[in-house]
Parts: C-alpha cells; structure tokens; sequence
C-alpha cells in the first residue's frame, strides 16, 4: 500500500516529508519540490527557474536513495526534509543504504556517451552545495541553494 | 507510459504522451525504442513536444536508443524539446551528440 505523510511544522519552510522508496512518488516530490518554489520569497524572475531546479534536483536525489535502498529493503521508505536559513532553502534526503563518496564521483566524461552517472552532476549543476555524510538516522544528503 | 506509435513513409514515429519522464518510467521508454530498433525501424523519431521535464534516467533511455540505432546503422532524431527538457541536453552536452529538430513536422521533412 502506498502513502505519503507530509508533516507541516510552524511555518511552511520547515517541512518533513516520508515517501515510500518507490519511484511512482517521484512525480510527488518533484510536484511538492515545484509547489515549494512557489511558495519561498524569491525575486518573480527567477521563480521558474528555482522550481525546475528543486524539482531536478530532489526527482534525481530521492531516486538515487530509492535505488541505495531498494537493494536493502523494499518496504523502506525515503525521508526529505525541507528548511530555510539564512537565506538558504536547505534539502536533506535520507537513505539507509551502504553510502558513497561524493567526492569520489567524476564529472561525468561527456563524450563517453554512458547511459547512467549524470544524476550527482545535475544536482551539483543546480544547486550551490551538495554534501553526502553518514549520520545516526541514516545517510544524508545535503542540498543548500541560496534564494535571496 | 503511454507512447503513441506512427508510421509514417520510412520513419517510425514514437510520441511521448506523458509530461514527464522519470526514473519510474525511462525503463519503459528505453524497452519500447529498443524493441522497434530491433522490429526492423530504419528512422525513429521520439516526439518530446508534451514532456516538460526529464531527469537523468530519461537521458539514458534516450542515449540507449541513440546507441542501438547508431549500431544498426538506423536513424535516431529528437524533436519538439520544451525549454526544460533542451537545458538538460545542454548540460550534459548531449544537445551535440542527438539529431535534434523543433518540432515533428520539421524532423519529418528533414
């Protein structure tokens, strides 16, 4: 059975959201994602472009966590977090899988033509900074734009 | 994902009827260009005019297809790429490796 809490806290900016590690959600979350843009104080001209970029950038983080965990276990679920700080608009993905180095990943050699491996890259290209580190709760991956 | 077939002279017409293209679907899209390639189609054309968004995943079934095509010696075109959908061939440069066109019609009379 498929479900979907999303746990809104004071304000909009602080949102938890739990989505079964299944890709039919990914549109979900690429819709909240878009939604969010929407919602944030952002100068008007740069609105659509921020709510492409969150929607990439969760759509390819959530997938790589449900691929890290699908292997482990398929009842599991994805865990995103979403805060603003600073004028920063913070995305935290939680997985329980084995974990990776992000610093070990390559810019994807482009004229190889491979058919996977562009996913960390589009949200490097998307986002101000990326950091993936191991935590009590599972792996985090930690995605920080600026928008103001 | 719903994907309309066509038939048209010598071109294999595939048009995407969905929005988006995601890890949940690109799985499908890669089978069914696969599948044609190997049914004997000597020039496919993805029609991308209705897909807004693609992800990473999306870009490999379509390179997927490129490759196989390129194999048998077939021709392989993209046509009607939305704003969103062109910047992520940018990106990753792949807007130099596709034949890309900006719409069906001009693919079809190219």
């Amino acid at each position: 059975m498929g479900w979907a809490v999303i746990e809104m806290c004071e304000t909009f900016v602080n949102l938890d959201i739990v989505v079964p590690s299944q890709t039919r959600y990914l549109r979900l979350v690429g819709a909240i994602a878009e939604q969010l843009a929407k919602e944030l104080d952002v100068q008007e001209d740069t609105r659509d472009t921020l709510a492409f970029h969150l929607n990439l950038a969760l759509t390819e983080a959530v997938a790589n966590a449900i691929q890290y965990s699908s292997a482990a276990n398929s009842t599991d679920s994805v865990r995103i977090c979403f805060s603003v700080e600073d004028a920063y608009l913070s995305v935290r993905v939680y997985d329980h899988g084995g974990g990776f180095d992000l610093a070990a990943l390559p810019t994807p050699a482009f004229d190889e033509l491979r058919e996977r491996g562009r996913g960390i890259f589009f949200i490097r290209s998307v986002m101000d900074s990326v950091q993936y580190r191991k935590t009590d709760s599972g792996n985090v991956l930690e995605m920080r734009k600026k928008i103001a | 994902m719903r994907i309309a077939k066509e038939v048209r002279d010598d071109r294999t017409v595939l048009s995407i009827q969905e929005d988006r293209i995601d890890a949940h679907n690109s799985g499908e899209l890669k089978d069914l260009v696969l599948k044609t390639l190997e049914g004997g189609a000597k020039n496919v054309v993805i029609d991308l005019a209705r897909v807004q968004f693609i992800d990473s995943s999306g870009l490999g079934a379509l390179l997927s297809g490129y490759k196989n095509a390129s194999l048998r010696t077939s021709g392989f075109a993209l046509a009607g790429l939305q704003p969103r959908v062109r910047s992520m061939f940018e990106l990753t440069r792949l807007h130099r490796v596709f034949d890309i066109y900006p719409s069906l019609q001009l693919a079809l009379s190219a």
